[in-house]
């Protein structure tokens, strides 16, 4: 392979108690593409998400086999700093999930906890990340309003921009747009495009068609098997696999 | 015409329902009639301001209010840091574990416990064992125990109800346990834990029993938490129960009821405008 991969699963399997939500997925991820998981519910999208970034971690009963490698560096190493992972490595969930703070608190939420306080500086991170999230000209005059105010597709980006001041190398979306209409779904879309040149993406999409129209490459997840991955052109209109093809075409799902 | 089966128990219920809610306020606005007619005469300016004389027939309570407030005081700020504390460490700290439920179940047979006995164990302990005699700091540790149940059950209850997702994100964006807790959590759990401390101070200024037997019944004015003090809910029993003075008992009971709505209006405004800042 003539570049390094960004992300590396190797033979990873998760148990939920005695179910086993994840079944020796092998993956590889490329700096700076958009790589969709999708797949009915229940298959184990999130659970692969939140490996990622460890918060499985925090969910009571999981235990994983195998190992995934960041820039070549295992994240599960017991030296690996948790809190810097989670920050190279952001997430944006299903549902919007502002805090019950301010716009501007809740954008400066993460680098706060990485020990900036100088409020020019956070000053200057709320805006470039607000401009990022394609958030900043509806709300640049009233940065210290509630963010639980504003509108579901506005809360949404919020949380992109949340992420986004984080200066991440990889962003994780689980269903970014699984509440939103579709004026709100292809402005994140739109943004997600904008987004592909800094980051690497991980998308987990609300629907199929949302996952061919910004995938670079799919990976199609069933029951905690990885069916099949590819090129979201081959994957979305010639999957090799039976199974893919008939979720694809609806046959199940 | 008979109305069918249906109808009647509907028409039941109704009646019953309002019947509750109706005594419930009908005992309230009863016990606030009888003692603010009582004593409301007793409240001129010098009853606030002049110290018990004559064993409590002349005079004011001003001695009284400041025991209470010290003592009051005292307990919250001890058992508020403690309860909250240990709120946290059983929701964020542990799972469920042998040691969270033995810590459960202790703190629920603590609020099963009757004050006096409460009081019985402060004096024995607080005010004998480490001769701290009879004073506000043994009167105030031994609410501070009797109060700390509530704290510990009215913190749990609101960070329970903090949704899964604050944490998430807060942890998702890089926090540490102790920054999710001070940031995500408590700032959430804020008005809960307020509700659980104001039920608390309630409670502190009306407790008698377990106040009498360890901070005393002095009426002199207390000078440090060393002194001994006679809080405004024991005034008003030894009044009454002795048959000192009605007039000033009942006068001392208006000013207890006066005290705690203050308390409960200034709180609720600070809360009310706490929440609106937030969403």
């Amino acid at each position: 392979m003539l570049q390094q991969s960004k992300i590396v699963v190797k033979d990873f399997s998760v148990h939920y108690h005695s179910d086993e939500a994840l079944r020796n997925i092998s993956l590889q991820i490329q700096p700076k593409e958009i790589f969709t998981i999708f797949g009915p519910a229940r298959s184990g999208k999130t659970t692969l998400l939140k490996s990622l970034n460890r918060l499985r971690d925090l969910i009571p009963g999981t235990r994983h086999t195998g190992t995934i490698f960041i820039d070549g560096t295992d994240i599960y190493d017991p030296k690996v700093d948790l809190y810097q992972l989670r920050r190279r490595i952001g997430m944006v969930f299903d549902l919007p999930t502002p805090l019950p703070l301010s716009i501007f608190d809740n954008i400066s939420y993460g680098p706060r906890l990485r020990g900036i306080n100088d409020k020019h500086h956070l000053t200057e991170i709320v805006e470039k990340a607000l401009r990022s999230g394609v958030l900043w000209d509806e709300v640049k005059d009233r940065l210290h309003t509630s963010a639980i105010r504003l509108s579901g597709g506005q809360q949404q980006r919020l949380c992109i921009a949340r992420v986004l001041a984080l200066e991440p190398e990889v962003l994780l979306l689980d269903e970014p747009c699984s509440g939103l209409d579709p004026i709100s779904t292809a402005s994140i879309e739109e943004s997600l495009r904008v987004l592909k040149k800094e980051y690497t993406i991980i998308l987990v999409p609300h629907n199929i068609q949302q996952g061919s129209r910004v995938a670079d490459r799919a990976g199609f997840l069933l029951n905690g098997d990885l069916v099949e991955v590819g090129t979201a052109y081959q994957v979305f209109t010639k999957p090799l696999n039976k199974k893919t093809e008939d979720y694809i075409t609806g046959k199940f799902g | 015409m008979r109305l069918p089966r249906r109808y009647l128990t509907q028409r039941i219920a109704k009646i019953l329902i309002w019947m509750g809610a109706l005594s419930t306020i009908g005992v309230m606005i009863m016990i606030l009639f009888q003692v603010l007619r009582e004593g409301i005469p007793a409240l001129h300016p010098r009853f606030f301001l002049d110290s018990p004389r004559d064993m409590g027939r002349e005079g004011g309570i001003l001695s009284s209010i400041v025991g209470t407030a010290a003592l009051t005081l005292l307990a919250v700020f001890v058992a508020t840091p403690l309860g909250v504390g240990t709120a946290i460490f059983l929701r964020e700290y542990t799972r469920e574990s042998r040691i969270s439920r033995i810590i459960r179940f202790g703190t629920d047979c603590l609020s099963g416990v009757p004050s006096i006995i409460f009081g019985l164990f402060g004096f024995v302990f607080f005010v004998i064992y480490l001769k701290m005699g009879w004073s506000i700091l043994s009167g105030g540790l031994t609410v501070a125990a009797m109060i700390l149940p509530t704290i510990i059950s009215t913190t749990e209850e609101a960070i329970k109800g903090i949704p899964r997702s604050y944490r998430e994100v807060s942890y998702s964006l890089g926090g540490n346990k102790w920054q999710t807790v001070t940031h995500a959590i408590l700032p959430n759990a804020l008005p809960g834990i307020f509700t659980g401390v104001i039920l608390s101070v309630g409670r502190s200024i009306g407790e008698t029993a377990a106040v009498i037997l360890t901070a005393g019944s002095s009426l002199l004015m207390p000078t440090s938490l060393f002194s001994p003090t006679r809080t405004m809910s024991v005034h008003f029993y030894i009044l009454a129960r002795e048959g000192i003075s009605m007039e000033m008992a009942y006068g001392t009971g208006a000013a207890l009821i006066l005290l705690v709505l203050l308390i409960n209006t200034v709180a609720n405004t600070l809360l009310n405008r706490y929440i609106r800042h937030r969403t």
